[in-house]
């Protein structure tokens, strides 16, 4: 059976460790062009601040250049149909590029009642036709130029800010459909180019939204329809540089418009990493996390973005919020910090954050333990966490997650590989007497020194036999993890094919994780059948964070829409169906997608009254005349 | 105005209903040995872990639920917790079923006997079945039959069987236990029994309801009890109990399950077993105590014709579909769930609702004999003092007519049409000759006792006027519980007959009104929905407009033509009904410092003493159901205070002056029309703001 004890592939395992952060770091390349603008427009007040990080970048100014403008990430990769109908990931930049996954197919035709004769293909090129010409204040225009900072309203530009990552705004792209986008884009490159850009919005009465990695799920980006000033898209990708690192204290300072890939990989160049692992990661920005409340995957060794931010520089139309020191823990009235994370755009821009920085981990391995049921699944998460023995990564995929993830394994090479697979799943169907309807699988990521892992490792591999959990490799485990990455390019390949689909998420108390699974799967399942989807949807959970009083669980729901003349209204009233669902199961609004303009309906209820006046007066304090305009979360 | 939605209002002659198939032909042809030896493999609960009896005894034991109020018990009461978890252990030992398939099939033989003997046929709707078979599949289902009879949940288990159905599980009462080989025979064939009160007692409570969740939840059997709690005497449904189906919907709202299904069946009899002894029973002969030996009395004589049984399954409600907008389920996200609380007023209002709902699903379904619609008849004529009886050709036009008004209502009556109506009618008769006398082709009620069989029981001798008044009411009541059967059908066009016929001018306001007083009136004696008094009074003017009775224009209300014998007959339905209440009122304004307990004695001797002077029509009111409920009612209305607590524990505490009032007003006496049209309540006085002041609560 799957081993995880020998030393021998020690070595072996290492060298999969490095090449899991090269997945991260490995397609870094800036491109050649594209950036003299910028360089162009550095600015000064940056020349006498230590700048560690190294010039190359990954997000450039025109997006377009290397990302997708109606699906998501890089042009380069995506999930396709070859000529022999065989599944294929393109590009080169992920482990699973340029092979064959052969059991996609089967699965997506037999999960979806998909056909690969009917297709429905997207949109290829954007029409800039169809783009609104933008609303210009020429007054905001003419002293912006004054002060030198990049801008632009060509359309893809506007467009490409336009929107996050919600399924209705993807789909509506695919069909060429844009609304209302912001009318100008401005790239500041530090935080005075900000402060400059916020004085002259609040001057000339412009509504500004922040921009960071625009991996939005929450309708966060939507320009409001209502606004009829000008809308200004402030991107913070060029506000891209760690401006010190601070090994005594072990803090990083950050411009806020890095993306988490970046900052992994320039800090991993000094030996350090912040160990904040988002599933967006790749695009993400950090003044995008503080906005929503993110939260990585290794929130169990480094915590979530709340515990690991120091000092956040922010400013606002009143002027620049931040703390007088770096003290670790303060005693001074109600956090203010805690007010600019969750805002989500509403009080001012994030520019600048103090993070605390950890020493790369000497030792990374990857682990899964397969249940015989997610029953019992649950109650080891729940022992884990009891003991407090979480490693930096553990989640709970249920049955039909398992089958997915089984779906996408690539092609093997060698017979023995898949006559070892084959062997496995004798032992744990038969011998084991696990039904592989029901079983389900848990990933484990451990992290540390190695002798410290090894012996967690045990730890926790005991804890899951009590559980009836049968250690599973290591390979199941990193699939897991690399299944996160490319998810978001199968829904791309998924709506080619009829498919749509999201994932969404809560956090639960520990009594209630079962139930919620249940019954939210449940009802997304007859919510779809009340509608009139014509074949039955993928309804999957898995559990992807665990706490003390409670865990994360994250939902995925897709369907085949042939038969429905709008299916994203469709989509759109499961989802708000599934969100009821999960609030009467006593699980929250959100765990860390945020609330945007799509939970906005639930705040008061969530928060109580009370909790929205306080919102509000904080909001009517800091930005009075709503220059921040995204009409996010209240 | 909240409870909107609580029944769709349509057109009850729609109403599409399933065939039957008579469950006993395939008995009568085949070997009842092999039958009840059959291979049974019902279809489960999907999500069903099956588990022994034991182990569902230990599960309840060590839920988090029980272990909450063993730990709370033993701290009030100062005892260990072995103690109190000891006695947790002997409640659930006292209380649990150990169904066994060995038994059921024993029942199966034996009843199989015992119902070819009995009964012409059993018939069921298979449709029903199939549609409870996929509801057992999806999710835990809780089976709701109406109650008349002890047959009610043998001939249940027995329709399952014999379907391959899933066996439920019967929360039966305690008493059913004093029959020793019974009570066992029964917990063996899945009943469970339950204490009658245990209202204080927390442990009980919790391991009750702890125990009936943990069946349900996982999906162990079907839960099966009946809604009414008891048997209905009088064959009215019960007003519906609100305990355990509190319990059954509990897993939903708290999100332990996706969803319930809740199955109303209706169960009818052609012929009661019970018929006499429940007559006698709300006379005043006190309920024998259930044993064995009353059992086989019980239904005494196996040579007799008991007709045939309907079993009618009905539409499986969903409690999410139940619950939705209606129920807000995150009300139980700050409190653990194993900890118990008192359901909220929402809760208990959408529980109240429902349980009428159902309560209705049942009455809806219940087959009706042409004999019923004869009791009618035969129950008028005899109040209307026809000595001579009714000649059969006059009866026969009568039912004929009734059958055709009770078919546009809505009735589900099983007439034959093939067959020429007066031999209906005959053959009605004749499985009904204990309580009919023929002479001469003129038909009455056997009130005249001839040969002294009519009365089972009972002997021969010197008759006192009270004896033989008694006497009478016994067949007078067996025979209006044929007609109770009907009463749903009708009680609503009725009430707004009666309305019409005390209101003062035809305005619908004001009609209205009285209809609003009326139906408040006898909220306890119907199964009335609480709130729906708009949709009732809706209900019953669209039937009579669309049976050409009335004519409704925005202000007035005008009857027809033809509608006068409608009304006539529809005005009669309540009649002794609004007799029974006022000379309770009557009764109530001569008395001083009544107890509770005295109170039925008291009343019924009033009430003989004035039906032999003559000053009361309606035999009937002699029914202690009908003295229960108008005391129940005038508590609810206020005007009679039950003082609880201290020396005068249980005494009745009149307010002469409103019950002088409501007397005059059941009496068609009606200050009251004014009152409601007049203006603001502050100038009505107490009592109308106190009439008001139910009505509002009535409306919330």
């Amino acid at each position: 059976m799957a081993s995880n004890s020998s030393g021998s592939d020690s070595s072996d395992r290492q060298r999969i460790a490095q090449q899991r952060l090269s997945v991260i770091a490995g397609h870094l390349q800036r491109p050649v062009e594209g950036n003299s603008g910028i360089l162009a427009a550095e600015c000064k007040a940056q020349g006498d601040k230590l700048d560690v990080s190294s010039e190359r970048r990954t997000v450039p100014r025109r997006r377009q250049e290397i990302m997708k403008w109606n699906g998501w990430g890089y042009s380069d990769s995506k999930f396709l149909y070859n000529k022999k109908g065989q599944a294929e990931f393109t590009g080169k930049r992920y482990r699973l590029s340029g092979m064959i996954i052969p059991g996609l197919r089967e699965w997506m035709e037999s999960t979806f009642g998909a056909n690969l004769q009917h297709k429905t293909p997207a949109a290829p090129i954007l029409n800039s036709s169809v783009v609104q010409p933008p609303t210009l204040n020429e007054a905001f225009l003419k002293e912006l130029k004054s002060t030198g900072i990049p801008f632009s309203h060509d359309a893809e530009d506007r467009v490409f800010r336009s929107h996050g990552h919600c399924l209705h705004e993807i789909f509506a792209l695919r069909e060429g459909k844009i609304g209302r986008v912001p009318d100008l884009v401005v790239w500041p490159n530090c935080h005075n180019d900000v402060v400059k850009i916020v004085e002259l919005a609040c001057k000339h009465n412009v509504c500004l939204i922040p921009y960071g990695g625009g991996t939005s799920v929450s309708s966060a980006l939507e320009c409001p329809p209502e606004e009829t000033r000008s809308i200004v898209s402030l991107d913070t990708s060029q506000m891209n540089r760690i401006l010190w690192i601070d090994e005594k204290n072990l803090t990083a300072h950050v411009e806020a418009g890095i993306v988490g890939q970046d900052l992994e990989r320039l800090l991993n160049e000094s030996g350090y990493c912040t160990g904040h692992e988002p599933d967006s990661m790749e695009f993400s920005s950090l003044g995008g996390w503080v906005a929503t409340r993110a939260s990585g995957m290794k929130k169990n060794i480094y915590g979530n973005i709340e515990d690991l931010v120091v000092h956040i520089k922010m400013v606002t139309p009143r002027g620049v919020i931040e703390k007088s020191c770096q003290g670790p823990r303060m005693s001074t009235g109600p956090d203010v910090h805690h007010f600019i994370m969750g805002s989500e755009g509403t009080l001012g821009v994030v520019t600048e954050v103090t993070m605390k920085i950890r020493p790369m981990p000497e030792y990374q391995k990857y682990g899964s333990v397969v249940f015989p049921n997610f029953e019992m699944g649950v109650a080891c998460l729940r022992e884990v966490a009891r003991q407090r023995c979480a490693p930096a990564s553990i989640r709970l995929m249920d049955n039909e997650q398992f089958k997915f993830g089984h779906a996408l394994k690539p092609q093997v090479s060698s017979i023995f590989t898949s006559f070892l697979d084959g062997l496995k799943k004798f032992y744990i169907t038969k011998f084991k007497g696990f039904d592989p309807n029901r079983l389900c699988v848990a990933t484990l990521l451990f992290e540390g020194d190695r002798e410290k892992v090894l012996q967690h490792e045990k730890q926790v591999y005991d804890i899951a036999a009590k559980f009836g959990g049968l250690a599973a490799g290591e390979d199941n485990g990193q699939r897991g993890y690399m299944l996160t990455f490319v998810i978001a390019y199968l829904r791309d390949l998924g709506m080619d094919y009829y498919v749509i689909g999201e994932s969404f998420e809560t956090s639960v108390p520990w009594d209630r994780v079962l139930d919620i699974c249940r019954n939210v799967k449940a009802r997304i399942v007859r919510e779809c059948k009340d509608k009139g989807v014509q074949f039955p949807p993928l309804s999957t959970c898995r559990v992807t964070q665990t706490y003390d009083a409670g865990a994360c669980v994250y939902f995925y729901f897709a369907f085949n829409y042939r038969g429905l003349s709008d299916p994203v209204h469709v989509y759109e009233q499961v989802e708000h169906a599934a969100r009821e669902e999960i609030l009467a199961n006593g699980g929250s609004l959100s765990h860390h997608h945020g609330v945007g303009k799509l939970r906005k309906e639930w705040m008061r209820e969530t928060i109580s009254s009370v909790g929205m006046g306080m919102l509000k007066s904080v909001k009517d304090y800091v930005d009075p005349n709503n220059i921040f305009g995204n009409r996010n979360l209240l | 105005m909240a409870s909107k939605a609580v029944y769709s209002h349509r057109d009850p002659m729609l109403k599409k209903r399933d065939d039957f198939e008579d469950m006993l032909e395939e008995r009568r042809n085949s070997s009842d040995l092999r039958y009840a030896l059959k291979c049974y493999t019902p279809v489960l609960y999907k999500g069903l872990t099956p588990c022994k009896v034991s182990e569902l005894k230990q599960m309840v034991l060590q839920s988090d639920q029980l272990g909450y109020v063993i730990t709370q018990v033993s701290k009030e009461k100062g005892v260990t917790l072995d103690e109190v978890t000891g006695e947790a252990a002997a409640i659930l030992e006292e209380m649990a079923q150990r169904l066994q398939l060995s038994t059921v099939r024993f029942f199966a033989f034996t009843l199989s006997k015992v119902f070819k003997t009995l009964f012409r046929s059993i018939c069921v709707n298979e449709e029903g079945l199939q549609r409870l078979q996929q509801a057992i599949h999806n999710h835990p289902v809780v089976l709701l039959p109406s109650h008349r009879s002890y047959m009610d949940f043998l001939l249940m288990s027995y329709i399952l069987y014999t379907y391959d159905l899933a066996l439920p599980v019967i929360a039966a009462g305690m008493d059913f236990m004093g029959m020793k080989v019974v009570g066992e025979m029964l917990r063996m064939s899945g009943a469970f029994f339950i204490r009658r009160s245990f209202g204080g007692d927390k442990l009980y409570w919790a391991v009750f309801s702890e125990y009936v969740k943990i069946m349900l939840k996982n999906g162990y059997a079907p839960v099966e009890f009946f809604l009414e709690g008891t048997r209905s005497r009088t064959a009215k449904s019960l007003t519906p109990k609100l305990g355990l189906l509190n319990i059954v919907m509990d897993p939903f709202l708290k999100g332990e399950v996706f969803d319930i299904s809740l199955v109303p069946v209706s169960i009818s009899y052609e012929r009661t077993l019970e018929e006499a002894l429940y007559a006698r029973e709300l006379l005043g002969v006190p309920k024998p105590k259930e044993s064995t030996s009353g059992l086989f009395k019980a239904r005494k004589i196996l040579s007799e014709d008991y007709g045939s049984i309907h079993v009618y399954f009905g539409q499986p409600v969903s409690v999410r579909s139940l619950a939705e907008s209606r129920v807000n389920r995150s009300q139980f996200n700050l409190i653990p769930r194993h900890i118990p609380t008192r359901p909220s007023e929402e809760i208990l209002s959408f529980v109240n609702d429902s349980a009428y709902r159902l309560v209705r699903a049942q009455e809806e379904n219940m087959v009706l004999k042409p004999w019923v619609l004869l009791a009618f008849v035969l129950l008028q004529k005899q109040a209307a003092e026809e000595k001579q009886g009714t000649a059969l050709d006059e009866l026969t036009e009568q039912a004929v007519w009734l059958r055709d008004l009770s078919r546009q209502y809505g009735a589900f009556l099983h007439w034959p049409d093939h067959i020429p109506p007066s031999e209906v009618v005959s053959s009605s008769l004749s499985l009904h000759r204990g309580l009919v006398r023929i002479s001469e082709g003129r038909v009455q009620l056997a009130l005249e006792q001839v040969g002294g069989q009519q009365v089972p029981g009972e002997t021969r001798g010197a008759i006192t006027p009270e004896e033989e008044l008694l006497n009478k009411a016994v067949v007078i009541l067996s025979c209006a519980s044929y007609r109770n059967q009907a009463l749903n059908v009708f009680i609503r066009p009725a009430l707004l007959a009666s309305a019409i016929h005390t209101a003062a001018s035809n305005r619908k306001q004001e009609i209205y009104n009285s209809f609003s007083f009326l139906r408040n009136m006898f909220s306890n004696e119907f199964i009335l929905c609480p709130g729906a008094t708009v949709q009732d009074f809706e209900e019953a003017c669209y039937l009579l407009v669309k049976t050409g009775t009335l004519q409704i224009n925005q202000q007035e209300v005008l009857i027809t033509e033809r509608g006068h014998r409608t009304l006539a007959f529809l005005t009669s339905v309540l009649n002794p009904f609004l007799q029974g209440y006022q000379v309770v009122c009557r009764f109530l304004c001569e008395q001083d410092g009544l107890t509770e307990k005295q109170f039925i004695p008291a009343v019924r001797k009033f009430i003989i003493k004035h039906l032999l002077t003559g000053r009361l029509r309606y035999i009937e009111v002699l029914s202690s159901d009908l003295q229960k409920n108008a005391l129940a009612a005038l508590i609810r209305l206020g005007a009679v205070q039950k003082i609880k607590g201290g020396e005068e524990q249980g005494t009745l505490k009149l307010n002469k002056v409103m019950l002088n009032s409501l007397e005059d007003t059941l009496a068609g006496k009606m200050p009251r029309q004014s009152c409601y049209v007049k203006g603001p309540i502050e100038e009505q006085g107490p009592y109308y703001s106190d009439l008001r002041y139910f009505q509002q609560f009535i409306f919330c």
